[in-house]
């Protein structure tokens, strides 16, 4: 099978996935009691029922359900992820509102956690019973166990009241004025805590990973014959070890890099950072659909597309994988 | 030395108090204060969005014909003058001449009667301007209110957020205001500020309008409202300074720390007319409940003061009637109900339900609606244990699944908290009249009716005569204490934080949802 008929396989499935999701989150949404006209009601400190029977009518809640779930559908279908209930503005430009925060704070994290997970990782494989193995062990499992929101808070005591060096919440200081390299530095001040600690949970994933693959990889055939050669322990390490031990970090990584968004709902609430976790975790308290299922939507592509990449990338790298299949 | 400072203090002291109030700092003009909203905002136009959130920001963006300050007055504001006739059916407003919208063009009375008309169509409030049948505009600044009945509830209706005046040249397009696609963007406001920008779930950024009617003010050049969900991530940013004010904060933990903190002040000043009370709700229709008896022993056995000291921690002021503790129609000799189980055991036995060989009499539900108030729900479930009633603790996922079983009356006991919304016809008769059982979450969802206060309500609607006014909410206050439909524990313990910088905050009966053009920074 050639390339060309898998990716064209892979992207109907795709589809199909897609429209799965749509489905079964529209009705999951619609057996939960209460709908968005509650929720806006709340928001007005109550209405009459006059109000909410009008917001229903405005929203096409008092449809049956099979009727709004085929609105819904046809309107995906041309592309349009509707309008949100509660912010009265069109999904596909809220969800890119908030994109480019979520995504410069997970890449941030995520790079940062893999560069020093590996160190860490690496280091601890070279003397499993050390106490800087021990050492990484512990901060892994910490960092892994300790929930984001209690984290965050602690950094924010540490950091942001007791020493004062970074900004408490949000992306930018809407206060200061100056040119571009000023704003630059704004931007990372505030980024600093988030990133710490949303790259707590994935350094730990990491470091486990890298140690164990790389103590894996030291005990193989080929090392022992570097070392044989003559080779430094840093030579083979960094040189010989390093390579062969990194591809299952990799191939991690680009499964993590899928979760962008629900990993990080709790750091952006906890941070205020405007991106598309606080979104989701708004639109889910508020009950409005659209918005609900045009996140789940736009995850949900994410990650087949992540996938479908992944694979490609795989199969241009490595030979043996898909090579009759 | 010490001694001759300590006389030169207390002569200025002397001389200041002489003067009277000379004491007051002039206030300055110029600079940015940073303020922060606990939610994200949906909607800036308060037209047709009610609503704290939207008050704050409202209030600044458009102007009311009325405003209020610590007392329950009416002051001048968009109207310079007012009139009610003597048998109350025609309220006169007189515009102030200079006042223009953020575009450069004059409010007008015609504007008024616009504003109305929205109001009185999209606005969730329907009791404010349900009697207003038509409005005169005899010349641009006279608008003349014709009402199908005396409405005395008129008054604070027309004030804060609740009667903002938008222009009808933007809004009279025909689009449906409640969606209208300038609410909030290039938002034309009529208030002491305009909008800069609006970046949804991040912040709201106005700057003073220099056309404002008022010479001389706004005092501050620019307001930023953040958004920071989170009160721990706000309390911090309140100590380092990051923000300098900030309103409704209600978790007792964090009002009694920020106390502490110096160059911060936090006080539950502002908060009159809004008027959040915390109760326990009673659905009067179902089983043993119907029974004002039963009523009155949980009544008896659920302990204030408990509430007040353990679960409030001191922060939250005792309520004991539907109306809110400032109000001025606040009734405070009603029955309390303070802690007594001996009675309440004997109101039992006396109804008909005796102890079981558990001990226990009948079992009841209790619904909460928002993660906050389970302390209080925990706790009135092993209160009522206490006179052998047992209590099952029902959790809702959220709070449309809380507010679909309240409305729908599907609860037995649930705890809940509700707002006056200024005059007690806009917020306070909603939970009593038998007119509106069952009208969706926070109507009368306790099934209760009584003819009498019908009666009164309805009486109270009308009375022109504040006194007359008060005697009949007086009535109302004892039988609905007396009835128990809802046991009432306290007033919500919201606190506005400010630090030492701010000049005049928004401590007013509407609290922040008024216009701070008052507000300035110091230093």
């Amino acid at each position: 099978m050639n390339i060309l008929q898998t990716i064209l396989i892979r992207i109907a499935y795709a589809i199909i996935l897609l429209l799965a999701v749509l489905v079964l989150n529209f009705s999951l949404m619609h057996l939960a009691p209460g709908d968005v006209a509650d929720t806006i009601s709340q928001s007005m400190g109550g209405a009459d029922q006059e109000i909410l029977d009008e917001i229903r009518r405005d929203y096409g809640l008092d449809k049956p359900f099979y009727i709004q779930l085929g609105t819904y559908i046809g309107k995906v279908l041309q592309f349009d992820l509707g309008h949100s209930f509660f912010y009265n503005e069109s999904v596909t430009e809220l969800i890119m509102q908030r994109l480019p925060a979520t995504l410069l704070l997970v890449i941030t994290a995520q790079i940062l956690a893999l560069f020093i997970g590996v160190v860490l990782g690496v280091i601890s494989a070279r003397r499993p019973n050390g106490i800087v193995s021990h050492f990484v062990t512990f901060l892994a499992l910490f960092g892994y166990s300790a929930p984001v929101f209690w984290t965050g808070i602690l950094l924010l005591i540490g950091f942001s009241l007791q020493i004062q060096w970074f900004p408490v919440a949000g992306m930018r200081d809407v206060t200061i004025s100056g040119g571009f390299f000023v704003h630059f530095i704004d931007v990372v001040r505030h980024m600093v805590l988030p990133v710490i600690t949303l790259s707590s949970i994935f350094l730990a994933l990491y470091s486990r990973l890298a140690r164990a693959t790389m103590m894996e990889v030291l005990g193989s055939d080929y090392v022992r014959t570097a070392k044989a050669k003559g080779l430094t322990q840093r030579e083979v390490v960094y040189k010989h070890a390093l390579k062969n031990s990194l591809s299952p970090v990799i191939t991690l990584a680009g499964l993590q890099f899928s979760a962008v968004i629900s990993g990080a709902v709790l750091v952006e609430t906890v941070f205020s950072w405007p991106g598309l976790g606080t979104l989701a975790f708004q639109s889910i308290i508020a009950r409005d659909t659209p918005t609900i299922l045009g996140i789940l939507f736009f995850s949900a592509l994410v990650v087949i597309v992540g996938n479908l990449l992944t694979d490609l990338a795989l199969r241009l790298v490595d030979p043996r994988v898909g090579g009759k299949g | 030395m010490k001694f001759a400072k300590f006389t030169l203090a207390a002569t200025l002291l002397a001389s200041a108090l002489a003067t009277g109030g000379a004491f007051a700092e002039e206030p300055k003009r110029g600079g940015t204060l940073v303020t922060v909203l606990g939610t994200n905002v949906r909607n800036l136009n308060s037209a047709v969005q009610s609503g704290i959130v939207t008050g704050y920001p409202g209030a600044q963006l458009f102007a009311s014909p009325l405003r209020y300050d610590e007392d329950w007055t009416p002051k001048p504001y968009l109207a310079k003058s007012w009139s009610v006739s003597d048998d109350g059916l025609k309220v006169t407003l007189n515009l102030v001449e200079n006042a223009t919208f953020h575009d450069g063009h004059p409010i007008t009375s015609s504007d008024v009667k616009f504003s109305v008309k929205v109001i009185q169509e999209n606005h969730p409030f329907k009791s404010m301007f349900a009697p207003v049948k038509s409005v005169d505009t005899p010349d641009d600044h006279t608008a003349i209110l014709n009402l199908s009945r005396p409405h005395p509830a008129l008054m604070l209706a027309m004030s804060g957020q609740l009667m903002s005046i938008i222009p009808e040249h933007i809004y009279g397009d025909g689009q449906n205001p409640k969606t209208h696609p300038r609410n909030n963007k290039d938002v034309v406001g009529s208030g002491p500020f305009k909008l800069v920008e609006f970046k949804n779930g991040e912040h709201i950024i106005l700057e003073r309008y220099d056309g404002f009617f008022i010479e001389g003010r706004p005092y501050l050049d620019k307001i930023v409202m953040r958004i920071i969900s989170d009160p721990a991530a706000r309390a911090i940013a309140y100590e380092n300074g990051e923000v300098h004010m900030g309103a409704f904060e209600s978790l007792p933990r964090i009002i009694n720390r920020l106390k502490k903190v110096k160059g911060l002040t936090v006080t539950p000043d502002g908060y009159g007319a809004i008027g959040p009370l915390d109760w326990l709700a009673i659905n009067t229709t179902k089983g043993p409940l119907k029974d004002k008896r039963v009523r009155q022993a949980i009544a008896y056995a659920v302990d204030k003061k408990f509430i007040l000291k353990a679960i409030m921690q001191g922060t939250a002021v005792e309520a004991n009637t539907g109306i809110h503790p400032d109000s001025p129609f606040y009734e405070a000799d009603v029955e309390t109900y303070a802690l007594d189980l001996d009675k309440a055991n004997a109101l039992l036995d006396e109804a008909g339900f005796a102890k079981g060989g558990d001990g226990m009499r009948f079992g009841v539900t209790i619904d909460f609606g928002w993660p906050g108030v389970k302390p209080q729900v925990e706790y009135v479930k092993g209160a009522l244990k206490k006179i052998g009633i047992n209590v099952t603790v029902r959790a809702s996922a959220d709070f449309p699944t809380w507010a679909k079983r309240m409305g729908t009356m599907d609860f037995d006991l649930s705890w809940d908290t509700v707002f006056n919304w200024g005059d007690p016809a806009i917020g306070v008769h909603r939970t009593y009249l038998t007119s509106n059982i069952a009208k969706g979450v926070w109507s009368n969802t306790q099934g209760y009716s009584n003819a009498r206060v019908d009666e009164l309500l309805d009486m109270a609607a009308r009375e022109n005569d504040p006194a007359k006014r008060k005697a009949l909410y007086s009535e109302f206050q004892k039988i609905v204490a007396d009835e128990v439909p809802l046991y009432f524990t306290n007033a919500l313990p919201y606190h506005t934080v400010y630090s030492d910088k701010v000049g005049n905050p928004p401590l007013g009966i509407w609290g922040t949802s008024t216009p701070i053009d008052m507000t300035y920074l110091k230093e």
